[in-house]
């Protein structure tokens, strides 16, 4: 078993450890063929200048939302899961940007025989910028 | 600012009578084991992902007793049937054909797992129209509900979508 977080251990204002990745057309293409997401604006340069975007092809927000899942599995383990995700897409992911994905916890109570942990989550780029800002609650495993 | 003639609204009739009409159910087929370790592999590419997720020996010591789907998982992927318009080459496009993700709220229930077939529905539940630096906006929102074979609750997401 895999336990990494119990509830008892969290505390409000904990910051989870960061989840980065370079992306490219070697990420975004792995991403389109398992849920078949070959769309121009993410595959072709020329495409996502006609999609709005002056640099060119632009990933997928699709795929941000999965490193923010990646970042809160690594962090709570097999053991806990999460209960519900939100983000709004605010900026674009272009080629080559580095994605790291933060999380921060706000807030935690005991509810309905589950642990619940709340926490602000966003994607920032290698300029600092929030790509994705949202939250997520998670239901953790309690020592007692 | 662009030099198009603006429409007084970009919700037509046809949209404004979809509202809350919930589509008829899509089944998907049977969640393929193979299917969650590529899924993994990509959203962790190139890093190594879980064992959750491809390791049954591993997964079946785990509270969940065997493999189970990364959250995010998409078992609609890949449908055999599909529009042949379906995500088109987009060219310069007008006021009201141009659009973006505007993002996604889901809840989550049971777990995805092996075998599983999920059924969908979706429904248009919420639109608005509001000028802003894109110009004439409507965000739409449009919620999906999912239940898998034995009729418990998997997941709903509201995903928003902007339309300039």
């Amino acid at each position: 078993m895999s336990y990494k977080v119990y509830f008892d251990d969290v505390k409000v204002g904990d910051e989870l450890p960061a989840f980065v990745k370079q992306t490219d057309f070697m990420h975004w293409n792995r991403y389109a063929a398992v849920n078949d997401e070959f769309v121009y604006i993410h595959m072709d340069d020329e495409a996502g200048k006609n999609g709005g975007n002056a640099q060119g092809a632009f990933g997928m927000g699709n795929l941000r939302w999965a490193y923010l899942q990646n970042m809160i599995r690594d962090w709570m383990g097999d053991e806990a899961e999460v209960k519900e995700m939100s983000v709004q897409y605010r900026a674009i992911n272009q080629k080559h940007d580095v994605l790291t994905c933060t999380g921060k916890i706000t807030e935690k109570k005991s509810e309905g025989g589950e642990n619940l942990v709340r926490m602000d989550i966003n994607v920032m780029n290698q300029d600092g910028k929030g790509t994705t800002p949202g939250y997520a609650v998670v239901s953790l495993p309690a020592r007692k | 600012m662009s030099s198009e003639a603006a429409p007084s609204t970009l919700i037509s009739q046809a949209l404004r009578d979809s509202l809350n009409i919930w589509s008829e159910p899509l089944v998907s087929d049977p969640v393929d084991q193979s299917d969650l370790r590529k899924w993994a592999i990509a959203v962790y590419w190139p890093d190594m992902p879980p064992r959750i997720f491809w390791d049954d020996e591993y997964a079946r010591t785990t509270r969940w007793a065997g493999i189970i789907a990364p959250r995010e998982f998409n078992p609609f992927a890949w449908p055999i049937h599909r529009p042949a318009d379906r995500m088109p080459k987009p060219a310069k496009r007008k006021v009201g054909e141009r659009s973006m993700n505007g993002g996604q709220t889901e809840k989550y229930g049971v777990q995805i797992r092996p075998g599983d077939a999920i059924t969908a529905k979706t429904a248009l539940v919420h639109m608005e129209e509001k000028v802003g630096k894109l110009g004439l906006t409507l965000y739409k929102s449009t919620e999906t509900r999912w239940t898998n074979q034995k009729g418990e609750f998997v997941r709903s997401r509201i995903s928003i979508s902007i339309v300039y």
